[in-house]
């Protein structure tokens, strides 16, 4: 059995060791960058263990695999960087339409169109807004560090088949490069894995067949299904939610990120603090759901003049923290686009500049 | 009272929903004759398409998954790497399969994976109403090509078989006819030998039917074999092109 051990590793790696402690048999994936540590560490170390790897002709037909495989009962994963992602949309939404548990790994790259492969964080819309068609969410969690990788990996399949749905990594391409000290859990143990009488795998007949589908032809029929699926959705929302909340008791300034860019803002409070302006950081560790009360109880502190939203885009996720402070304090919003990582000190020059104390 | 003939048991009871005259029914039949000759009961995964045939998840008595269009070959690809020993299946169309997802089905076929694909042909998109198919003939006419297909406006019809049977992975292509009697019992020997093939290892094999659609060829059900029969049948030669 693989123990736990304590290992320097790039991002990439460590998501792919991860999963598949958690349980990843099946990994369907097509080359983009800068994700391909991910299917390089699987086409190798998933045969070690008894899983396939295969590297599909297109993005589409990788998430498709996906989908048989996840609705055959297995562990199944697929990743790419935002261009291949949007190729995926279907597939996401036929998955979600079909309730297959799956984990879908993003390494956002700059875009719109072919972008470029340096860090980014634009494609928030595309994630917790849907992406795809039709009405669907999925649990998106946004790791700031190659440990908070490791961690929120190793649970998700047990998430994504508690509510089964597809689990999104939204990371981007500088969590998915950097090297840092991990500790890798052992390896979980597939025969306790919860068994899935809904899955196609080969042996119903008659009324014992299982259809993987999401065609609801009847319009009642289909209604009831979306009703179904926000029924799946708010329970998650009540019990996923993930955030960490820094410094925020007694400040003025509550800074909001979420990825890596909350790593640099974290390290921007301090600078701050040590000016002595108190700074304070939110950090949505789940993306979808959104930590709404957590922002509340902030946001109705008596302490709190201004939220700054810092994020790798020209304003995505500041409209949800706009949307959540409803117009109870103002939002300043500072972001940094095209694959431009902005430093500690740039988040702290704005907020000297900018806010009002 | 002695049973001379009964209806396979690889199909449900379900009525199936196809207009008179189309052959998507025979096709069932000699797919699931084929699949409960084989033994593939209790071991086996359908998967079905988009279009005319997106309810063949209600007729297959067998566990099924329903793709999304023409990725069938993918998502059949999925279901058989994970369990290797069941019979996989994939049942599409000409715009599913030779438009949509051309990509998909050469890939699994490059790739040798041991599935069977069924190739339903019948020249034109039934289910969205009769639109210009990939393999609608030269001339033929349709909803998008109301006064025919022309090479000069929509380019040639896609010979699906002879440019499968170019690569190496697949170890049997056939074409076969729904047309008469004598037609659907090669066929049905076609369909037979591609599961027979899976059954044993071989790799991916595929059958592509020429099949009927008399409601969106404005033709009688007779009329419309005579169609499969002379002009279908003309431009997509019978045959088996790759057997290993």
């Amino acid at each position: 059995m693989t123990m736990e051990e304590r290992r320097l590793m790039k991002g990439n790696e460590a998501i792919a060791e991860a999963a598949i402690r958690g349980g990843c048999r099946f990994y369907a994936g097509y080359p983009i960058t800068p994700q391909n540590e991910i299917p390089e560490y699987m086409s190798w170390r998933l045969p070690q263990v008894g899983g396939r790897f295969i590297q599909a002709e297109s993005e589409i037909a990788a998430i498709n695999m996906v989908y048989g495989a996840a609705g055959a009962g297995a562990r199944a994963m697929t990743s790419s960087s935002s261009p291949g992602i949007s190729l995926k949309q279907e597939g996401i939404s036929y998955i979600c339409g079909a309730e297959l548990p799956c984990v879908i790994i993003n390494m956002v790259r700059s875009g719109p169109g072919l972008g470029g492969i340096q860090p980014a964080q634009s494609d928030y819309f595309q994630t917790v807004k849907g992406g795809g068609h039709g009405d669907y969410r999925m649990l998106v969690y946004s790791p700031c560090s190659v440990q908070e990788c490791v961690d929120l990996l190793y649970d998700a399949y047990d998430k994504a088949e508690k509510y089964r749905l597809p689990v999104m990594i939204l990371g981007d391409g500088m969590l998915g490069q950097i090297m840092e000290a991990v500790t890798l859990p052992v390896m979980k143990d597939p025969s306790t894995f919860p068994k899935k009488p809904w899955a196609t795998d080969g042996t119903g007949v008659g009324q014992g067949r299982r259809i993987i589908n999401s065609l609801y032809i009847v319009p009642d029929e289909l209604e009831a299904m979306n009703k179904k699926l926000q029924k799946i959705y708010d329970d998650m929302c009540a019990n996923e939610v993930m955030c960490e909340s820094y410094l925020t008791d007694d400040a003025e300034i509550v800074i909001t990120a979420y990825g890596t860019v909350a790593r640099i803002a974290k390290s921007a409070v301090d600078m701050l603090r040590e000016k002595g302006i108190r700074a304070g950081l939110l950090r949505p560790i789940t993306l979808y759901p959104f930590p709404k009360a957590e922002f509340q109880k902030v946001i109705g502190n008596d302490s709190v003049k201004e939220l700054v939203a810092t994020e790798l885009s020209m304003g995505q996720y500041v409209e949800d923290v706009r949307l959540v402070a409803g117009g109870k304090k103002p939002v300043k919003f500072y972001g940094r686009s095209g694959g431009n990582v902005m430093s500690p000190d740039d988040i702290a020059a704005f907020v000297e500049k900018e806010v009002q104390l | 009272m002695t049973t001379v003939f009964e209806k396979t048991s690889f199909l449900t009871d379900a009525p199936f929903h196809y207009c008179p005259g189309c052959t998507h029914g025979i096709a069932h039949r000699i797919v699931a004759e084929s699949l409960e000759e084989i033994g593939a009961e209790g071991r086996c995964v359908g998967v079905a398409p988009v279009g005319c045939a997106v309810f063949a998840y209600n007729y297959f008595n067998c566990d099924m998954q329903e793709a999304a269009h023409g990725r069938a070959p993918a998502v059949a690809t999925g279901i058989k790497l994970v369990n290797p020993d069941n019979i996989v299946f994939a049942y599409q169309g000409d715009g599913d399969l030779a438009s949509i997802g051309m990509a998909e089905i050469v890939h699994a076929a490059t790739r040798g994976v041991n599935i069977t694909v069924i190739f339903i042909n019948n020249a034109i998109y039934g289910m969205t109403g009769g639109q210009m198919a990939p393999t609608t003939l030269l001339g033929q006419k349709s909803t998008t090509c109301p006064s025919g297909r022309s090479a000069q406006v929509n380019g040639y019809p896609v010979r699906m078989c002879e440019m499968l049977a170019t690569l190496d992975g697949p170890s049997y292509i056939a074409r076969c006819s729904l047309a008469d009697v004598k037609n659907v019992r090669q066929a049905k020997r076609a369909v037979l030998k591609a599961f027979q093939n899976q059954k044993e290892g071989k790799g991916f094999s595929f059958v592509e039917l020429l099949s009927t659609c008399p409601t969106n060829w404005h033709m009688s059900p007779v009329q419309a074999l005579e169609y499969v029969k002379n002009e279908m049948t003309a431009q997509y030669p019978l045959g088996v092109f790759k057997e290993i």
